[in-house]
């Protein structure tokens, strides 16, 4: 699409208009140097939709197998049927050898295809290994816009948990009963603790009994040691045991999320912004590398300046290719 | 030996076609055509509606009804089947799964109705599940109410219905998903023992009764072309169920661990190439299940030669049938013991099959048994792994299949000279027909008896009561197939299983020309990515009932593996959701898999929903079981391209569908 065209296009995406947002979603994957300004102007434009500000960005996380698929398609229809609106962005490994990528979400997933509020767009990690995939980020975006819940799910594996609080407003962790491995990184804050958790295949209530009180316990031992000490510790993490495939424990689940929503309500703002700081860094970083960051005055300095543009009204996208404009100058003046 | 000096010959084995088309009534004259012929029991095919519960004027049924089998919707259906068929004399196989309950309920009311005591009825139902979750894709229903409906059918008719089969476990089906021996061994038999330890778990039957119970399972096994190691595979499946009947079990009556099978021998490897040669291929694939006395099989059922072109007509299934009797009358087979007995060869490779198979039980027991090796994936990948290994061999020429990767050099067959002759066509009316006679049977019954069967059926699905004897007074009723399921669909929910395919690891040639081929490709795709901005994407969507998914599996994976981002949706997804997965995933290009034989319906109305929705400048391709003369109506509908089994070259495929996405990006 032209550039004159971003606004008219940015208005269809607010009215969650398919073929606008799919357009849109296609925009914010291009890679090509050329498309890099129209995706800034494009999420600039919808940075302050109604629905962007108002509504709620979950990120889905966990190890593999837990059943995110299905309990993402559980939680998509029980919203629906609380009358909201739901994106999801489905995030799956690309293959290193091929660079190529099975998409499998929607096979897990059923849905009524003339549902006008459901989006669902499966994205391949690419380059970046194990992590959220390239377009993640920006697709939350638009898909923000158009939506009421925007549901991020995972590949559940290494970089992904971390790069999914820099995207979420709420995180969640699914496990399944017998997740030995969640319990010890939780408890040796090797992990972040979430702020939702889901034994996901509580289907035998006996074992999810046990995997809620080992869960508790992994929890207790984590804040004494202090793990995740930060801003939000006023938040006792909730514990919900589902079924995705017999749909029990979805309402919970969406009441749990909504109550974290009410408790972000004043720091909503401040949380989403230091994601935004975040990307930007990663964006910069992935781009130009350690050299990159010192020659600009290191971390702590680009975070600052960060901070100040964002606020401005920069974007982090926007933002980004400024930071890679200085740098390419600086590097051109020790040439 | 007799006093005659003539040898005593055992009785010959059940001789069955699978078979069913159209309508009721025209299978059963077909029926009857072939007992006629000397067939001496009945396998009934149904149609996908009646395999996953719908009735022909539910919108899923579009283009299904009548195609692979017949459609049954209600007893006044299943009388017509069996019209002038006594069922106190038969021996009725049904291919039937997720409505296994109803379908025998159905066959029991018909049977009461013509006066027979349910007591006396023989045959089998297969209702086997796990493998419909696994391969064949006519589950409904999650995991845990489908075994439940398992074990009411067999507890129920292990009392009621005593000389009836109630379930075939299905190694068959994994072998056409690409399962090794090894594989097929293994997975039969855990799904064996997660069946049987359901049952146990129901507290139902005594635990001095339960060997009744064992004695009634029974299975449905494959045979492929290499025979002698199938003849073993055959041989280790009768040592481990002894092992598991008698240690598992604690079966002391010898009869009751006998290892009593079906079969149907392979049409995974029937070739469209050549296809006279599938005759010897499937005389081959019979002696492997029937020259072992000590392992052979209670029933045959053989493909026809022409079953990769279309549907078979009635001589293509006689000629298959009589292949069987001239096995069984006119050769001396039945009159020897057991040929292989004291074969140093023949024991050392079961053996090694035994103990092969033995491991991979213990490895799925230990991962939670059958139905938890299903939910994760464990199984589904295994066999994805192993089809897309065998399918590598062949494309390398390193398994050799005449006709299709070696001496494919061919003179006119007189055989096959009119292609569109060579098949048998099922009457686009049945549908409407269908459909008209459903709407008379609906109006002509008691409809308060019909809601307060329904209301009862519902009851009983919330409890856990047998479902069998309300389903038997609602079929008795009129209710419907389709009323029956999709009542249970509100109580129960409806499941998609795991593809297997976005874990499957596949090994690709390191080196030889076919990795420079894959090499190429992954190129073209890069350099595709560079200039679009976006890497290639490619939906891969299977529309209609068929579940038959190891195509799209293996072209899914095919595609990742040479750089595409795919978009795998599953099975069982209409027109509709294709259309708007095309749209809110951005592709490039749809690949759609039909083997059902409604392609003529569902691929036209795939292309004018895209349409509609302002993509119809998408390249669309189709893979399937399609006659040339539809392929050329559906290229002049806009389908791209058509691949048949005759495609094997996957690489060839993939080259194709590059083209088309740099075709439409360079129009762009």
């Amino acid at each position: 699409m032209p550039p004159s065209d971003v606004a008219d296009d940015a208005q269809q995406v607010m009215s969650a208009n398919k073929a606008a947002v799919s357009r849109a979603l296609n925009l914010v994957e291009d890679r090509r140097a050329e498309s890099h300004a129209r995706v800034a102007e494009l999420l600039a434009a919808l940075k302050d939709a109604p629905k962007s500000t108002d509504g709620h960005r979950v990120g889905l996380t966990g190890p593999p197998g837990v059943g995110k698929s299905t309990l993402t398609s559980a939680l998509a229809r029980s919203l629906r049927r609380r009358g909201r609106t739901v994106g999801v962005v489905a995030v799956d490994p690309s293959s290193v050898r091929s660079g190529g990528s099975l998409l499998g979400d929607r096979a897990r997933m059923s849905f009524d295809p003339t549902d006008n509020g459901l989006f669902v767009r499966s994205l391949a990690t690419a380059g970046e290994v194990g992590g959220l995939a390239y377009a993640a980020n920006s697709a939350v975006r638009v898909l923000a816009a158009a939506y009421d819940t925007v549901v991020i799910e995972t590949t559940g594996v290494g970089q992904s948990e971390i790069d999914i609080v820099h995207v979420a407003d709420t995180v969640v962790l699914v496990i399944q009963p017998g997740s030995g491995d969640v319990l010890q990184f939780l408890k040796a804050g090797i992990m972040e603790i979430p702020d939702v958790l889901v034994v996901n295949k509580a289907d035998q209530e006996e074992l999810a009994r046990r995997a809620v009180a080992d869960l508790n316990g992994a929890l207790r031992t984590a804040s004494a040691a202090g793990a995740g000490g930060g801003e939000n510790r006023d938040w006792e993490p909730p514990i919900v045991a589902t079924s995705a495939t017999k749909g029990t424990g979805i309402d919970e689940l969406i009441d749990a999320l909504d109550a974290h929503r009410g408790h972000l309500a004043t720091t909503l703002a401040a949380r989403r912004r230091q994601g935004e700081v975040q990307w930007a860094l990663d964006l910069f970083s992935r781009k130009h590398g350690e050299h990159g960051v010192s020659t600009l005055g290191g971390i702590a300095t680009i975070e600052a300046r960060a901070k100040r543009n964002l606020d401005g009204g920069e974007t982090p996208l926007s933002l980004c290719e400024q930071l890679s404009r200085e740098y390419v100058a600086a590097l051109g003046q020790t040439a | 030996m007799a006093q005659d000096g003539k040898r005593e010959r055992d009785r010959p084995w059940i001789m069955r076609t699978y078979s069913g088309h159209s309508t009721a009534a025209a299978s059963n004259e077909l029926y009857r055509t072939n007992l006629a012929k000397g067939q001496t029991g009945l396998s009934v095919a149904f149609d996908l509606p009646t395999q996953t519960g719908y009735d022909a004027d539910d919108p899923l049924a579009r283009g299904e009804v009548g195609k692979v089998g017949v459609p049954i919707s209600h007893v006044g259906d299943m009388r017509a089947l069996f019209n002038e068929i006594p069922l106190d004399q038969m021996n009725t196989s049904m291919t039937i799964n997720a409505t296994a309950v109803w379908l025998l309920s159905l066959y029991i009311a018909t049977a009461e109705d013509q006066g027979v005591d349910p007591q006396v009825l023989r045959g089998t139902t297969q209702n086997d599940i796990i493998k419909e979750y696994l391969s064949r894709g006519t589950h409904i229903f999650p995991p845990a109410p489908s075994m439940r409906l398992i074990t009411d059918l067999i507890t129920y008719t292990v009392e009621k219905v005593p000389k009836w089969n109630p379930i075939n476990i299905c190694s068959y089906h994994l072998q056409e998903a690409g399962a090794t021996p090894t594989q097929e061994l293994a997975y039969a038999l855990v799904t064996a023992i997660g069946v049987l330890d359901a049952v146990k778990a129901t507290g139902r039957i005594p635990e001095s009764e339960f060997g009744k119970v064992v004695g009634r399972i029974s299975f449905f096994v494959n045979a492929g072309i290499r025979f002698v190691e199938e003849l073993c595979k055959m041989r280790a499946f009768v040592e481990l169920w002894d092992r598991v009947t008698r240690e598992r079990y604690g079966v002391t009556d010898p009869k009751q661990r006998r290892f009593r099978y079906g079969v149907q021998v392979n049409s995974l490897g029937l070739t469209e190439q050549q296809p006279e040669n599938n005759v010897i291929r499937i005389v081959l694939e019979m002696l492997a299940v029937t020259l072992s006395k000590d392992a052979r099989a209670r029933a045959v059922q053989l493909p026809a030669w022409n079953e990769a072109l279309g549907l078979p007509r009635p001589w293509d299934q006689q000629w298959s049938l009589r292949t069987q009797q001239i096995l069984a009358y006119e050769t001396d087979l039945l009159e020897y013991a057991d040929l292989f007995n004291g074969s140093e060869v023949v024991e050392a490779h079961t053996q090694e099959l035994v103990e092969s198979a033995w491991a991979e039980v213990q490895e799925v027991l230990k991962r939670g048994g059958a139905v938890e090796a299903v939910e994760s994936g464990y199984i589904k990948q295994k066999l994805v792994e192993s089809n897309a290994a065998r399918l590598r061999a062949i494309e390398t020429g390193e398994q050799i299949v005449v006709g299709v990767n070696k001496f494919v050099e061919s003179a006119p067959s007189p055989l096959t000279e009119n292609l569109d002759d060579a098949i048998l066509t099922v009457d686009p009316k049945v549908d409407a027909d269908q459909r008209a006679a459903l709407a008379r049977w609906k109006q002509d019954r008691d409809n308060d008896a019909v809601e307060k069967a329904l209301a009862e059926l519902q009851r009983v699905a919330k409890s856990d009561e047998n479902m069998m004897p309300a389903s038997i007074a609602a079929a008795h009723a009129g209710v419907t197939t389709g009323e029956w399921a999709n009542l249970l669909r509100d109580v129960w929910g409806e499941y998609r299983a795991p593809t297997g395919v976005a874990g499957a690891s596949v090994k690709t040639a390191a080196t030889g020309p076919n990795a420079e081929t894959v090499q190429r490709l992954r190129n073209r795709i890069h350099a595709l990515e560079a200039s679009m901005g976006r890497r290639p994407k490619l939906l891969v969507g299977k529309p209609g009932l068929d579940g038959h998914s190891n195509g799209a599996e293996q072209i899914a994976i095919k595609a990742r593996d040479v750089g595409f981002d795919v978009v795998y949706e599953g099975i069982r997804v209409s027109p509709e959701q294709i259309v708007a997965s095309a749209l809110e995933e951005g592709v490039h290009l749809v690949g759609l898999s039909i083997l059902s034989g409604s392609h003529l319906a569902l691929v036209p109305e795939v292309l004018q929903r895209l349409r509609e929705a302002g993509l119809g400048d998408l390249p669309v391709v189709a893979g399937g079981i399609i006659p040339e003369a539809d392929a050329e109506r559906l290229r002049q509908e806009g389908l791209a391209a058509v691949y048949t089994p005759k495609d094997f070259e996957l690489d060839n495929i993939m080259s194709d569908l590059i083209d088309l996405v740099d075709r439409q990006h360079a129009a762009e």
